[in-house]
């Protein structure tokens, strides 16, 4: 028999809907394998500068209390998108509904706790042009928030869409993708407040 | 196919004009010219080899009108694949061993008083050289431009560092270049045999791209006895002369003092014999090692040098006038991005003189030996 | 089942609008192929004016600032816009053919990925009427391309090349799904054409290369509009931080470029030497090796940085160690014609030559491995001289073969071999004209990015040769482009069936050119060459004898028994969209505003709907438009 995937594109007796997802989950890991060297490069300029500090603040504005909280929100908000994918298994669209809005909602908690912070950092005189270490600090967290930003919309657009009954096992962007991206945000996070926040050396 | 081996044979044989790094000048030069020739003979052995198994083979297997036989169908052969590896990976440990010896020979850094320490500061379009060991009368220090005057067997260790992009500075006959860094000090170490004749120093350029007037910025050699070289120190230690007031150098002195001290520092001795040294100074710091500068180059000497606008163009009265008058006509820059406040010098500006004010200041000029 | 070929397109398959819709992975490899080609001749030209202005010493044809424009564009222009789109343009059109497949895993990512190359090009190119073209030098190093932040030229070159490596990041991702869940039946990992291989580890490094230097590029955006400090010495940024994040792209960009060439040369080789490539494991092997070990070379581009003796020992010995894959290659393609029934016709002339000319540029890059030879032949001519032999020699000659190949295939109509081997002999003798001088340039102290040089350092001469070689590389080109012209749209070339060369790879199964479904039945494959064993047996000893039971070879067409039965009506190929146009067009516009910054805000925010709205209804859209 085939030992070849195959796609919805190909109507012979071999079309088969359960196949569709490994040609969409490979296409996504091999994007968070892009997306490891994008953070890393940006993690290792923030290394090179985390004491260049021209003579502006440096690590000791940060209040690692209030950076907890908000990293344990986003961590939840992993749990609930694994309630959510779980839910969407069972073809469960209600309580999917439920953990995707959820996850959207720590997502954005998560967000408004990172624009918090940077006001209260520009405030203290850092910004992204008073020294190569703001430059990195902003543009990693920055970037970082970017793509929390766009995983809120994507969470926030499938459960639109669930309410109409359009959200498929088999379509574009479905649960265990976002899912995916979801997690892979959340643990450049752990990564980024360790090294960041947490290792002041 | 042929024409390219051949060309570089001919490379390796004779190098040819001035600034060759195939006919090097100094010990280090020598050194890693030897270790060129050295790849260059494997380079040609491995070519030779490679090109006559291709040629072979494309010669005796074409095909030939009427032949209807079908070659065999071979697949691969473990022992050439295996044997070709080996023989690659001999001849590259073979090169490894000089080629890592080579280089911490290079980038070892000489010891002692007898090593010569010249600063460079890499500027677009020009190089500047602060002769840190030399000091005269009174605290004055050797600083010059775009040419380099050394003694002979003289080992001589330069600390480099950029006021504003990356260059490179590159004398082929002597060493390898070096990366010119803000922000950063890097070294080269220069050593030259014997004296250059008058006129005739070893030639180097700026090796790494930085802007409009890449191309010309250009570096001059001059090697010396150590007698000759200690008579061109003591002269370039010296104050020049400023012209005493109502003379007729002083209109020349009227204007540069108005207008070229605003970017040119000269050191002079005015006629009650007090020296002052004008013009803006610089300090750049670069990994915690101070850099004496200046907008343009010091001027103090510079009827001492053969050429200007970064050893591109001969020092005469003609040229001078030209460059004076209108400096973009000779050499491309930016002038008109210039914010001295900011440090920011991109060329040199029309100063707007006409010419009897042009024909005061060569003269004046002139008279700075 | 054979028969004459039976196009199942809609009626509304011609004309531009069907072009700019497209989703079949055939038409978008011609659409990058054209592009290519157009984009090469530009290049050409920038690179011939820069010649024209080095004929002799102190010209004045071109201004300094004229000068260094067009060499940035020319690098610019022959690594992202010829010799990546040109690889595409194949790995798009053979890439699902080779491995048995209809199309590509998502056909109108692909599309995207396509026009925003175009776009993004066309977006670069606009820079020369709108003030000036970017003048940094193709890799643009920090501080000189942070500079003049009030000029915008540079701003085009940091957005162009970032939309650039959007496209890439997602045809790479396109191809590697592909490869990994749409081969045939029985088609393993190790039965793919070469070619397909090479896309495959070309698309991984491009995954993890080009992240890094979208990183390096929107640090220096940031430098020059938003007052960032990445790059800034007097804050205490590192310029050399800019110099490793390119290079860590910069270097795995380069087998980017060769790969898919010598893919190619592995392809053409066997075909007209009538027998297999050489120890196929091990080129394929090699291949995957250099993609690796690439990664681990970037800094040899800066020995002269001020690394320090131990990273430039350490990174020295790795680009020696790169030597060893590379030379594996070249033992196996002369295996491979050793023993074999070699026909010179043009692609093989072709391949031939890029063996030759890339073993002088391997070796070239070999004595730039020995560091204390490097810092004399850095930033010099010579340097222009190997990535020229390696790119020219070996790339472009690589795809060139690519093109005499597979021109039958794509258009039904062989190439004509006189005006072919007029082209090769003075493409082959005008490029060593123009770069084998070089070495000796750089040798005798000419540095590279000069836009003059003066009388009395003995330069003259082989300038003016090299000069001379490229006027007769553009000559060589134009008769290429008139062989084109003449064979395809002047429709005088010599008609040819499915298998004009008496191949061995699945495309030579299908009908020239291919119906956009490409199989009529999805070939089941039970081995590497599988076509080539349906047509020949090997007796005793060793020779291919031909199985009289299936007629196949040049003009015909083959009854393949290794097809599984099935009926060409039922396949549903995806449909046209323009969404996938819309939304590089819209990535395009905000690219637009975010050079001309502050006032292209509004530029940038016409840009993000347009964006959002090709995204949105593409999402939305059906794969398969039913009828």
């Amino acid at each position: 028999m085939s030992d070849a995937a195959v796609t919805d594109l190909d109507h012979t007796e071999h079309a088969d809907h359960h196949d569709v997802k490994p040609v969409r989950k490979t296409a996504m890991w091999v994007f968070l394998g892009s997306e490891c060297v994008f953070f890393g490069a940006m993690i290792s300029t923030f290394l090179l500068y985390r004491n260049t500090t021209n003579g502006g603040p440096g690590s000791e504005i940060f209040d690692i209390p209030f950076t907890s909280a908000s990293s344990f929100v986003l961590l939840m908000s992993s749990l609930t998108m694994v309630l959510a994918h779980n839910a969407f298994e069972k073809n469960d669209m209600r309580q999917t509904r439920i953990w995707l809005t959820g996850t959207a909602l720590l997502g954005a908690t998560f967000l408004a706790g990172q624009i918090f912070e940077f006001t209260e950092f520009i405030d203290q005189g850092l910004t992204m042009s008073t020294s190569p270490f703001g430059s990195s600090f902003y543009m990693l967290t920055g970037f970082h928030g970017m793509h929390v930003a766009l995983g809120v919309i994507l969470l926030a657009a499938m459960a639109v869409l669930s309410l109409s009954g359009r959200l498929y096992e088999d379509r574009g962007l479905n649960v265990e993708l976002v899912g995916l991206y979801w997690h892979f945000v959340d643990i450049v996070w752990i990564v980024i407040f360790t090294v960041v926040y947490l290792l002041q050396v | 196919m042929r024409v390219a081996p051949v060309m570089l044979l001919l490379a390796a044989c004779s190098g040819s004009g001035p600034q060759t790094a195939l006919e090097p000048q100094g010990p280090i030069g020598r050194d890693i010219d030897g270790l060129w020739d050295l790849v260059l003979m494997l380079a040609t052995f491995v070519f030779v080899l490679v090109m006559a198994l291709l040629v072979w083979a494309m010669w005796r297997y074409r095909e030939r009108p009427g032949d209807e036989s079908e070659p065999k169908q071979l697949h691969g052969s473990s022992v050439i694949e295996i044997g070709g590896v080996v023989f690659s990976v001999v001849l590259l440990a073979f090169i490894s061993v000089p080629t890592v010896r080579g280089l911490l020979d290079i980038r070892e850094v000489p010891e002692g008083d007898d090593v010569l320490q010249i600063q460079v500061t890499g500027h677009q379009w020009w190089w500047e050289f602060e002769y840190i060991n030399e000091t005269g009368p009174g605290g004055s220090t050797l600083i010059t431009a775009n040419e380099l005057h050394i003694p002979e067997d003289v080992t001589v260790y330069l600390s480099m560092t950029s006021a504003d992009v990356i260059h490179s500075f590159w004398i082929p006959a002597l060493n390898g270049k070096r990366d010119v860094v803000p922000g950063r000090v890097t070294n080269l170490s220069l050593i030259a045999d014997d004296p250059t004749p008058p006129g005739e120093p070893i030639p180097g350029q700026c090796a790494e791209f930085c802007g409009l007037a890449h191309a010309d910025m250009r570096i001059k050699v001059h090697v010396h006895t150590a007698a000759d070289y200690a008579t061109w120190v003591d002269e370039q230690l010296a104050p020049s002369a400023q012209p005493a007031p109502e003379t007729p150098l002083d209109a020349g002195w009227q204007t540069f003092s108005t207008l070229c001290t605003a970017c040119h520092q000269v050191t002079l001795e005015d006629v009650e014999g007090e020296v002052t040294t004008h013009g803006p100074e610089l300090h750049i710091m670069s990994d915690d090692i101070e850099f004496r500068s200046s907008f343009g180059p010091n001027l103090t000497h510079l009827f001492s040098r053969d050429t200007f606008g970064s050893g591109t163009f001969t020092l005469d009265a003609d040229h001078l006038s030209q460059w004076i008058d209108n400096p973009e006509s000779l050499k491309p820059m930016m002038p008109d991005r210039n914010d001295l406040a900011n440090g920011k010098v991109l060329g040199m500006p029309d100063l707007g003189l006409n010419p009897t004010e042009i024909e005061e200041v060569v003269d004046l000029l002139e008279t700075w030996r | 089942m054979s028969g004459e070929v039976q196009t199942i397109r809609s009626p509304g398959d011609r004309g531009v609008w069907a072009w700019i819709t497209t989703v079949d992975h055939k038409r978008i490899g011609l659409l990058y192929a054209v592009s290519a080609a157009a984009f090469f001749f530009i290049g050409g030209l920038e690179a011939l004016l820069v010649r024209t202005q080095l004929f002799g010493p102190n010209l004045e044809v071109l201004s300094a600032e004229a000068y260094n424009q067009l060499f940035t564009m020319h690098g610019l222009t022959m690594v992202f816009l010829v010799v990546m789109p040109v690889a595409a343009a194949f790995t798009n059109y053979f890439l699902p053919i080779l491995i048995g497949a209809r199309d590509v895993a998502f056909p109108r990512l692909n599309a995207f990925s396509y026009w925003l190359f175009l776009f993004s090009g066309l977006l670069i190119y606009s820079s020369f009427v709108l003030g000036g073209a970017p003048d940094g030098a193709w890799v643009g190093y920090a501080p000189l391309s942070t500079q003049l932040t009030e000029v915008v030229r540079m701003d085009f070159w940091t957005i162009g090349l970032s939309t650039l490596g959007v496209s890439s990041i997602a045809a790479s991702a396109n191809f590697i799904a592909t490869v990994f869940t749409m081969r045939a039946p029985g088609m393993t990992m190790l039965r793919m054409p070469v070619f397909a291989w090479m896309s495959l580890v070309v698309a991984f490094l491009l995954i993890f290369s080009l992240p890094s230097v979208a990183i390096g590029l929107f640090q220096l955006f940031l430098d020059r509009n938003f007052g960032a400090l990445f790059y800034a010495a007097d804050a205490g940024g590192d310029p050399l931080l800019w110099q490793h994040l390119f290079w860590i792209f910069g270097h795995p960009e380069v087998y980017v470029l060769i790969l898919p060439a010598m893919g190619i040369v592995s392809e053409v080789l066997p075909t007209f030497s009538r027998k297999p490539l050489f120890g196929y494991p091990f080129v394929v092997f090699s291949g995957a090796a250099i993609g690796f070990i690439g990664f681990g070379v970037w800094s040899h581009h800066m020995f002269t940085s001020g690394m320090g003796p131990i990273a430039e020992a350490g990174f020295g010995v790795a680009t020696m160690i790169i030597a060893v894959p590379t030379g594996v290659k070249i033992f196996n393609w002369i295996g491979t014609i050793w023993g074999g029934k070699i026909k010179f016709n043009t692609p093989m002339l072709f391949s031939l030559a890029f063996v030759a000319m890339f073993v002088i540029g391997g070796l070239s890059g070999v004595t730039h491995a020995v560091v204390p030879s490097d810092t004399q032949q850095h930033d010099t001519y010579y340097v222009v001289a190997h990535f020229h032999y390696v790119l020219f020699g070996g790339a472009v000659f690589g795809y060139v073969s690519g093109v005499y190949y597979w021109f039958p295939k794509w258009t039904g109509r062989k190439l004509n071999e006189v005006l072919g081997k007029v082209h090769f002999w003075l493409a082959l003798i005008g490029f060593n004209l123009t770069f084998g001088p070089m070495h000796i340039l750089g040798l005798n102290g000419m540095p590279r990015r000069t836009y003059r040089y003066p009388e009395g350092l003995g330069w003259a001469n082989w300038n003016a040769v090299a000069t001379i070689g490229a006027y007769t590389i553009l000559v060589a080109f134009l008769i290429f482009a008139w062989n084109i012209v003449r064979t395809h749209f002047l429709a005088k070339g010599e008609r040819v069936g499915n298998d004009p060369w008496d191949g061995r790879t699945l495309e030579w199964t299908i009908p020239s050119p291919p119906p956009v479904h490409n199989f009529d039945e999805t070939p089941i494959v039970h081995s590497l060459d599988d076509f080539w064993h349906q047509k020949y047996a090997e007796n005793e000893e060793g020779r291919a004898v031909r199985i009289p039971a299936v007629t196949g070879g040049a003009g015909d067409d083959v009854d393949w028994p290794g097809a599984e039965p099935g009926t060409p009506e039922g396949i549903h190929m995806p449909s046209p969209s323009y969404y996938p146009a819309l939304s590089s067009l819209g990535i395009a516009i905000t690219g637009a505003g975010l050079i001309y910054l502050p006032w292209g805000f509004a530029a940038i925010g016409v840009g993000v709907v347009v964006m959002i709205w090709g995204l949105f209804g593409w999402s939305l859209e059906p794969v398969t438009k039913e009828h």
